[in-house]
């Protein structure tokens, strides 16, 4: 079984926990253009790389980050989100 | 079966990524309806290896939007004769396409899909409980009691087809018409004349040298986005993995193909007698071709829901693909803001059935540098329009 670790409730079998994809920075809807805005809502960086994703443990409602490498599923680490903590830098609009 | 080349020429007129079915069918239509010879198709690992060898077969074309049924009609109008085009059998059989409503509102999408396919001349219908029962008397109609099958949306020109050998024919008839498929062969970069606005494609670099080419169709699925990097381009697929297996042969006894959205599971029976099942798609992003007993034991539960008889069958192989998926569920074809660079991409979960449409249309696309009309509802500028081709409710689980 796949186990993935929730910072708040430790190892857990990857079915209990979903995916809302990689980390992504949001321009500023009221200043941005319409092709940034649309790139922002459809475009994904998926090319295989260790990537931080979005996850959630569902039977407990916690969203974190975790850094995995999406070509070989290796879970490289989970943490609660903090200020500062992401590797992506906040895009201009 | 093919020509062995043993060394690239320094220039073609076209080059092709991947020699998966729509790599070949292009390079077939290239040679066959628009002249164009002077080809070469690069496939990074051996032809067919790709999701063309690890689908589960089926062919229909009863899907939702208009854009939808109207291309896949095309295509399965153009399976017909392919045995007899190639001299080579596919296996293709008819075989009737059941997609099973357990629920009132499923049975409600099944006549909005019913309604659309007739208006395009496909022979779709809703039937009623005592409809499906007669055509698949071994299904538990109640389905272990928790989810009783309450009508379905019949598709009669629903079939599959022996996938390798379309990769074969495809690939024979380009072979004998002049192109080259050199295997072995991998992608590594893209040169472009011009960068930005004014990008066009002026070569591409392989693990075997440098080729000079004016026009590259890009037709790799699960490694799209790998490539669009190579051109610069962004694009909204996603990669999952989708998987599969097949039971041991056994008696024929089933005749139709079955699919059922809520239980998440289709199957048919090949000629060989496996019953050949697939599900959805794993739930994240992986670039990996691995298998998993979640998927085993899931599948196998519900597939024990519709015939409970089947308990002790054996599975005898498990695999996966690599699906390029979009938003909308249809595919991204044709040109794209790199002039030279043509894309047949986004075929995620549902695009074998595709195979001789997509040679067809990006033959045109290629040799006339202009979207064929048929794809002109799936183009890559769609999403920053904001306008999609919504076609998620007959192709997430039923590909
Ligand atoms: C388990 C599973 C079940 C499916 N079931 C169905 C079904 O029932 N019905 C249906 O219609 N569709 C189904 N599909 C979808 C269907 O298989 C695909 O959409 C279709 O086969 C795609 O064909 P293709 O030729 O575009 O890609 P592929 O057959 O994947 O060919 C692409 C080729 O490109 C090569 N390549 C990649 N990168 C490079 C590079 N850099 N250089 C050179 N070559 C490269 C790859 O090695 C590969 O051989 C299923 C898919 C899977 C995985």
């Amino acid at each position: 079984m796949k186990l993935m670790t929730c910072p708040i409730n430790g190892p857990r079998a990857i079915s209990e926990f979903v995916c809302a994809g990689e980390v992504r920075a949001m321009p500023d809807p009221a200043t941005s253009s319409d092709a940034a805005w649309a790139d922002y809502v459809f475009n994904r960086n998926a090319v295989p790389a260790v990537k931080q994703e979005w996850w959630c443990h569902t039977p407990s409602g916690v969203w974190f980050i975790a850094e995995r490498d999406t070509s070989t599923d290796t879970i490289h680490r989970t943490y609660l989100y903090q200020p500062g903590c992401l590797l992506q830098p906040e895009r201009a609009a | 079966m093919f020509t062995r080349h043993e060394r690239l020429k320094p220039s073609y007129d076209v080059v092709i990524i991947g020699a998966g079915g729509h790599g070949l069918a292009a390079a077939y239509y290239l040679a066959r309806d628009h002249g164009i010879r002077d080809v070469a198709i690069l496939e990074k690992g051996y032809l067919g290896g790709g999701n063309t060898g690890r689908n589960t077969t089926i062919i229909r074309s009863n899907y939702l939007t208009p854009e939808g049924v109207q291309f896949y009609d095309e295509s399965v109008r153009l399976w017909q004769d392919l045995s007899q085009d190639f001299d080579l059998n596919l296996f293709y059989s008819t075989r009737g396409h059941f997609t099973l409503a357990h629920t009132d509102a499923a049975m409600r999408t099944m006549r909005w899909r019913a309604e659309v396919n007739k208006h395009f001349g496909v022979a779709s219908e809703a039937v009623d409980s005592q409809a499906v029962r007669a055509a698949i008397p071994m299904m538990d109609m109640t389905c272990g009691g928790h989810a009783p099958v309450v009508g379905a949306l019949y598709h009669a020109p629903g079939a599959i087809a022996r996938h390798d050998a379309v990769a074969w024919g495809y690939g024979r008839g380009a072979d004998q018409r002049g192109a080259e498929i050199h295997q072995n062969t991998e992608v590594v970069a893209i040169e472009l004349e011009d960068q930005g606005s004014g990008a066009r494609v002026a070569g591409v670099i392989t693990n075997r040298g440098r080729i000079a080419t004016r026009k590259v169709l890009c037709a790799v699925a699960g490694f799209t986005p790998r490539l669009l990097a190579m051109v610069g381009l962004r694009s909204p697929i996603y990669i999952h993995p989708l998987q599969a297996m097949v039971s041991e042969p056994i008696k024929p006894w089933l005749d139709p193909i079955i699919v059922s959205a809520s239980l998440h599971v289709y199957v048919s029976q090949s000629a060989r007698g496996e019953l050949v099942m697939g599900a959805s798609l794993d739930p994240y992003e992986l670039h990996s071709t691995r298998s998993t007993l979640d998927f085993a034991e899931s599948l196998a539960a519900h597939m024990l829901d519709l015939f409970p008889f089947l308990s002790d069958v054996k599975v005898n192989r498990q695999w996966a693909g690599l699906a390029d998926m979009t938003p909308d569920f249809a595919p991204i074809m044709g040109l794209t803001p790199v002039r030279g660079f043509y894309l047949d991409s986004g075929w995620g979960t549902w695009g074998f059935k595709a195979t001789p449409v997509c040679g067809k249309t990006m033959s045109y696309t290629v040799a006339k540098d202009a979207d064929h009309p048929l794809i002109k509802g799936f183009t890559f500028d769609r999403f920053a329009r904001y306008a999609l081709t919504a076609e998620k409710g007959a192709a997430s689980v039923g590909h």
